[in-house]
């Protein structure tokens, strides 16, 4: 819903307070402003991910081996749409308007997830993205549905509901190849090897070179660090590509009893910053043709736009004689 | 080119899961008319069967009280005696 600009201020500690009592904040509560910048930038890169997601994926539609395939990418690539739509809107009620949030996407000045800079050049990079991206992505998102703002966590919820999906799909194609010839066996393992490290970057900089975490776990935006959850992630995913008989590419990949408060997790290799610092920076295989197609489908789809303003304003001339 | 557009008109979504529940708010889209108001919002907040009914209204028309003013909007502390337990019945009168 549209926000109402509040008058009244509310004291960072009041603020707090109420956060400590894991009592939820809706658009029309006072907030400080920094809370809602936050959020605005968050929520914003977060619905620009799902739109820019379509692409890499969307790259396969009319050469998916199957129609089954076929059918679930389809409808895969509409849910990332309307997650895409969901975020939007939860940004709108925080009072950013979603032309302006578009016009920052299409500008380049807008962040979306660095994942989707990376092209998709096999049928098997489907497999990948479904299993290795939205599992991240699921990982991120679960703890999200408790986020200390309304708006955001009621969208997140609606999103995980549908998400898992997405992974599912994405792990039985690469279990489909990893079963089926030598070569299909192999291009599910390359695949595995191109997606691999981006996915274990998707949750961003380490602790120590995060500086948005302090105040966003405070105010329950986030409620685990970028590293915690990669931990997860890679705990979760190592025995599940040992499964399906494919090798993680991490030649310092070991089990480590002293991981998760001696529970036991995986240690991994270190991860390439540099490469991580240079796509975020717009230097990655794919950023420019993204942004170009999202460029291209917005212009050309500027006469539908036009065309249903008009039909709606013709409509509305007509009521209005004949009442 | 974008600045050049007008913002469309937001709406506000509510779903009827199905007979019997009432429409819950899920969220808002933009269209520029009902009729595409309706399309986008069955597209966007219903494709796996959520609902049987929709409703769209524009957020403009949402008229709501003013979070700062809960105290005065909806105190009711002062007034036990609406609540049940604020009346003594023996015990032996069984659920009532």
């Amino acid at each position: 819903m549209a926000r109402k600009q509040n008058e009244k201020i509310v004291s960072l500690e009041e603020f707090q307070e109420k956060i400590d009592r894991d009592e939820k904040i809706e658009p029309k509560d006072s907030m400080p402003e920094a809370y809602r910048k936050t959020l605005i930038r968050q929520i914003g890169q977060h619905a620009h991910s799902e739109v820019v997601g379509m692409l890499p994926e969307g790259n396969w539609i009319t050469r998916a081996p199957t129609l089954r395939r076929k059918l679930s990418l389809l409808a895969k690539v509409q849910d990332e749409a309307g997650h895409g739509l969901y975020l939007y809107c939860a940004a709108e009620t925080l009072g950013k308007s979603r032309m302006e949030m578009n016009q920052e996407l299409l500008s380049g000045k807008a962040k979306y997830s660095s994942i989707f800079n990376y092209p998709t050049p096999t049928w098997a990079d489907i497999g990948a993205i479904g299993w290795l991206v939205d599992g991240a992505a699921i990982m991120n998102q679960i703890p999200l549905c408790r986020c200390s703002y309304g708006p955001y966590a009621r969208a997140m919820i609606r999103i995980c509901k549908e998400e898992s999906f997405h992974q599912r799909q994405g792990y039985e194609i690469m279990l489909t190849l990893a079963r089926g010839t030598k070569a299909q066996k192999e291009m599910a393992q390359r695949a595995l090897n191109r997606w691999w490290w981006p996915s274990v970057m998707m949750f961003g900089p380490s602790d120590a070179d995060s500086p948005n975490t302090e105040n966003s776990v405070k105010w329950k935006i986030k409620r685990y660090t970028n590293d915690e959850l990669r931990q997860k992630f890679v705990d979760a995913i190592v025995p599940q590509a040992e499964k399906i008989g494919l090798t993680v590419p991490d030649k310092d990949l070991k089990w480590d009893k002293k991981r998760n408060n001696g529970q036991g997790g995986y240690a991994y290799g270190e991860i390439n910053w540099d490469e991580f610092w240079r796509v975020v920076r717009g230097d990655g295989p794919m950023n420019n043709e993204r942004i170009s197609a999202k460029q291209k489908a917005w212009n050309e789809g500027s006469w539908v736009r036009a065309a249903a303003h008009a039909h709606a304003l013709k409509k509305q001339t007509a009521l209005q004689a004949a009442e | 080119m974008v600045s050049e557009e007008k913002e469309s008109i937001l709406w506000e979504v509510f779903i009827q899961p199905k007979n019997g529940l009432s429409h819950r708010h899920c969220g808002s889209i933009h269209a520029p008319d009902r009729e595409m108001a309706i399309l986008s919002a069955r597209n966007v907040y219903s494709r796996r069967g959520e609902g049987q009914s929709i409703w769209v209204v524009k957020s403009i028309d949402i008229v709501s009280s003013d979070p700062d003013e809960k105290e005065e909007t909806f105190s009711s502390d002062d007034k036990i005696y609406r609540h049940p337990t604020f009346y003594d019945v023996p015990d032996d009168v069984g659920h009532m």
